[in-house]
């Protein structure tokens, strides 16, 4: 190295490096202009873009869902309820070993495998700080084993939601209705705002008819989440509004004993107070635990219910259609009065059948297979009623016609909807010319109008009908729209009013006599159920023929299968000088109308034993 | 010649002005206060960007501490030592990272460490400083502007430990440590006529390269890094999250401590690369603008220090050092702000990190030995 020596011309490496490092220099400061130019870019021109984002980030909208509005009876009992229902869920981020985690779960709770498999769908469409849904509706133990576990259970959380407890059962499931988890299709029908953060929408019945008030209006908190969506603390908060309690018309103990009459039996009961048209019991047996379907019931329950012969999910008191049978007699007695054609000393002879003049068939009356012959040679009105005679209503039908049957009965909502404040209610049947010609095709042949005249043919009628029907003739042609719904938070309710009916007073007297007698009348069909009243009572007994029985064929209960029995009913309202409850009854297949009346005893006795009158 | 080098400083006559105490402790006074004010600065972000946690700021002060310490003690020795000991530190450099390809520690998929006597290390920090000094004094020792052979020497000297460190595998670092080589070559002088016949081969290559030689998924990665805002959910998360934090700081910030972005762990590596975004929610652009200011001071004094350097090493070793602190700034500020491409670069003194601190505390040592060199009359 020594030999080649590098003489350095120091100025001239110092004048290099000057001009390079003012090079170097210029670049910096180009590129720090760069920087800045897009900081102040960041931070001033597009702050409120960046803003906006940060705050979106931070705070989130979170729906408070209301308390939905809890349902009472007439006496405050209680009959749909909110209950906190427990949740497992599990926060994905913070699970450490998810099948680990799964794995000691299912050794705390019962964990079936469509449970597992409906949580693995919902895992992967959810963010990894949202909580997954793994078990609903935990119970008491199974959520002390989860707490008493938690430590080791890192990202496993168990929340409460209220929901929809009906305590009672079945006992109120077709009056009440149920609510059910939310559909697609109701999904697209609802207010989604309204209904953010709620999951149970009324399905049926009360809950569904009253879904608007009971549901409440939903709140809002903004809170503060950190990226990993932990909610820090609450910012702003609307309360939401609770929805509206609604207290009924129903009777509790009414309906309980109903119930009770009915077990094991098809059939319904309707009471109604007449003066205020409220519904105060209302039964459909067999029926089915509501609170099945609160959270979306098992395929396997559901078809239990659906395939039931006993059709356990049908709420007969409205939509069941039946034929009234001898129960329109009273009214079919209000129509002749009215139109003039008898009077209560006016008389039929009764042979034990009728026959249409020119016409060679006979219409037998019901009591010629027991006597072999008729009520009585003569049979006046109060009569016709007591014992139920056939042949005094052909002859009155006959001369009434079916459009005459048809335009009067009408006057008691027979053949229509009643308007009650609930769900699915069937129209019934009440048939005339018209009616054929539009629903069947074909005129209406003279023999047919006397089988409206005792409630057969083609008459269909509803339960809940026949008890409004029964409330006019028990207020003497006051007619209101039944109402299940009392109160509504503090405003009471009142049954709309029907165009009433008026009538001449002697002709309500008569033909409360004759109901009178049907009862408390040594000859009257439901005398069974006068002894140890202390009350007088108006009833009408009533049989709906299931098959037509062949001309002068002998109906044999025995050999007929029971499924084509005849359907009991009756009607009946009490106290006689002051009614407040007017009650209606079918077992479907009882027999005949024995299997009804000891029915509508008990709960008018179940009424006025709380009713101080 | 080596022996003319050193004889140097010893045949000029009287120093152009009496030295000071700082002189006499080697140290600039001006770019400690200023690094002093920067590393406060940082303490005081970090506070924040940790989530309020005062160990990461004793922690953090400890590095500190130890960075300024190795600063001074590295001022004490003058360049013409530094200049000896060159080769021999880029020698054991290169012999470490051949070690790590052989014996290197592993983690998160990559082979950077090596460990001795229980005591871990990476030996590409050491090439952060041992590249530009090797390069300071192949080219001081010769005649500038070096000649084509010089350049190429040193091109090889530069490949070598990039080469190594790519390997790795470690991309970032490489091509800084590379870059701070090259900064040296251009500091020394090398021909504009070179620079840009080069960058304009660079270009017309990488055509045929991107067409030819890569592969879909390779290409693919490329795309995304240069385009975050394509993966929204993966890497482009990051850059939405510190964009957003960036901008909604505005001019006067949210208030220290009071960034939701940082606070509410919307921000990634919060405290480390990305503390940049922390600055900018919590102090706003008058937060970015001081810091750039602290920053631009310091750049300005270690040309300064580089502009008034005895010798041919001082002068390529500050002007290489202090561009490459710059790289450091730009790229960690860039890639922050959505600007360029997401690479693992820490911001310069205040992300948190010891080794990073330590390593760029000993260049300003080394610019501290340039600045307190004996001066020549005359100068």
């Amino acid at each position: 190295m020594a030999s080649r020596v590098v003489l350095k011309d120091t100025q001239r490496e110092q004048r290099i490096f000057g001009a390079r490092s003012l090079v170097a220099l210029g670049f910096v400061v180009l590129l720090l202009g760069l920087l800045l130019a897009r900081y102040y870019n960041l931070q001033i021109n597009e702050f409120e873009v960046y803003s906006t984002a940060s705050e979106r980030n931070r705070v989130q909208l979170q729906p408070l869902p209301p308390k939905r509005g809890l349902i009472y009876d007439r006496n405050g009992v209680l009959l749909a309820d909110n209950r906190p229902s427990y949740t497992l869920s599990l926060i994905l981020e913070r699970v450490e070993d998810l099948e680990a985690t799964l794995a000691a779960l299912g050794e705390l709770v019962t964990i079936e495998d469509s449970d597992l498999e409906k949580f693995r769908t919902r895992a992967r469409q959810r963010r990894p700080y949202d909580p997954v849904p793994l078990r609903f509706r935990l119970n008491d133990v199974e959520q002390a084993y989860i707490a008493v576990n938690r430590h080791r259970l890192p990202g496993v959380t168990v929340e409460a939601q209220l929901q929809r407890y009906y305590p009672h059962g079945e006992l109120f499931a077709h009056a009440l209705g149920y609510v059910g988890r939310i559909n697609t299709q109701e999904m697209a029908s609802i207010d989604q705002a309204a209904y953010r953060g709620t999951f149970h929408i009324g399905k049926i019945g009360l809950e569904r008819r009253y879904e608007n008030e009971l549901h409440g209006e939903v709140g809002y908190q903004t809170v503060e989440t950190n990226a990993h969506g932990r909610v820090l603390r609450v910012l702003e908060r609307f309360d939401p509004s609770p929805g509206e309690d609604l207290i009924l018309h129903l009777d509790y103990e009414l309906q309980r004993v109903a119930h009770e009459q009915l077990a094991g039996r098809r059939g319904a009961v309707v009471a109604i107070d007449p003066l205020t048209g409220g519904v105060l019991a209302m039964v459909s047996t067999p029926a089915f635990d509501s609170n099945l379907f609160v959270n979306g019931i098992s395929s396997r329950d559901y078809n239990a219910l659906r395939d039931s012969r006993d059709v356990p999910l049908f709420n007969r008191t409205v939509q069941g259609q039946y034929p009234p049978g001898s129960t329109v007699k009273p009214m079919i007695a209000m129509a002749g009065l009215e139109a003039g054609l008898i009077d209560p000393e006016f008389t039929v002879p009764d042979p034990g059948w009728y026959r249409l003049p020119g016409d060679r068939r006979r219409y037998r009356d019901w009591i010629l297979r027991i006597r072999g012959t008729g009520h009585a040679p003569e049979v006046d009105l109060k009569m016709a009623l007591a014992e139920s005679c056939d042949v005094y209503f052909y002859d009155l039908a006959r001369r009434l016609t079916v459009d005459g049957i048809h335009n009067y009965l009408d006057l008691y909502g027979l053949g229509r909807r009643t308007g009650i404040d609930t769900t699915a209610e069937r129209p019934g049947v009440l048939p005339s010319k018209d009616w054929k010609r539009g629903a069947l095709g074909q005129p209406w042949y003279p023999g047919e109008t006397l089988s409206v005249g005792i409630g057969q043919g083609y008459m269909l009628t509803t339960p809940l009908q026949l008890a409004v029907a029964t409330s006019v003739l028990a207020t003497r042609g006051e007619h209101r729209e039944p109402r299940l719904v009392q109160w509504l938070g503090d405003d009471a309710l009142e049954a709309p009013m029907v165009a009433p009916l008026i009538a001449d007073g002697a002709h309500w007297d008569a033909v409360v006599e004759g109901m009178r007698e049907v009862v408390h009348g040594r000859r009257g069909t439901a005398k069974a159920i006068a002894r140890g009243m202390e009350y007088e009572m108006a009833g009408k007994t009533g049989t709906a023929q299931v098959i037509g029985i062949a001309q002068d064929a002998v109906y044999d209960e025995d050999e007929i299968d029971e499924r084509h029995r005849n359907h009991g009913l009756f009607i009946a309202f009490a106290p006689l000088e002051a009614p407040t409850i007017a009650v209606a009854v079918i077992v479907e297949n009882g027999g005949g109308s024995s299997a009804a009346y000891p029915i509508a005893r008990a709960v008018v006795d179940a009424w006025l034993d709380r009713e101080p009158s | 010649m080596s022996e003319y080098l050193r004889q140097m400083p010893e045949n000029v006559g009287p120093l152009t002005r009496p030295p000071g105490v700082a002189t006499k402790l080697h140290v600039d006074a001006p770019l400690l206060v200023l690094l002093l004010l920067l590393t406060a600065y940082g303490l005081l972000v970090l506070y924040s960007a940790s989530g309020q946690s005062m160990d990461a700021v004793v922690r953090q002060g400890r590095y500190f501490v130890l960075a300024y310490v190795v600063m001074f003690a590295m001022a004490q020795f003058n360049t013409v030592r530094w200049s000896r000991w060159s080769p021999w530190g880029y020698l054991l450099g290169v012999a470490f990272l051949a070690a790590v390809a052989v014996a290197g520690v592993g983690a998160k998929g990559a082979q950077r460490w090596l460990e001795l006597g229980g005591f871990r290390f990476q030996p590409s920090e050491i090439m952060k400083l041992a590249v530009p000094m090797t390069i300071a004094w192949y080219l001081g020792s010769r005649v500038l502007p070096p000649a084509s052979r010089h350049i190429a020497v040193c091109l090889l000297l530069i490949a070598i430990p990039c080469g190594l460190i790519i390997r790795q595998p470690d991309l970032g670092t490489s091509l800084l440590i590379g870059a701070s080589g090259l900064f040296g070559i251009f500091m020394a002088g090398i021909s504009w006529r070179f620079i840009f016949g080069t960058g304009l081969v660079a270009i017309f290559s990488a055509w045929p390269a991107w067409m030819f030689m890569l592969e879909d998924y390779q290409k693919q990665r490329i795309l995304t890094l240069l385009n975050p805002e394509s993966d929204k959910l993966g890497a482009g998360w990051n850059i939405i999250q510190s964009k957003t934090a960036i901008g909604s700081g505005g001019w006067s910030g949210k208030g220290w401590t009071q960034g939701t972005q940082s606070q509410l762990d919307f921000l990634p590596e919060s405290h480390t690369d990305f503390i940049i975004a922390v600055l900018a929610e919590e102090f706003g652009l008058q937060g970015v603008l001081l810091l750039l200011g602290l920053y631009i001071l310091i750049l300005l004094r270690a040309f300064w220090i580089g502009l008034n350097a005895q010798s041919s090493y001082g002068r390529i070793l500050c002007g290489s050092i202090t561009l490459t602190f710059f790289v450091y700034i730009f790229v960690n500020m860039g890639m922050v702000a959505g600007l360029l491409p997401v690479v693992g670069v820490p911001l310069p003194l205040v992300s948190a990190g010891g080794t990073s601190v330590v390593t760029l505390m000993a260049g300003f040592g080394l610019l501290m030995a340039v600045s307190t060199e004996k001066r020549v009359v005359g100068q």
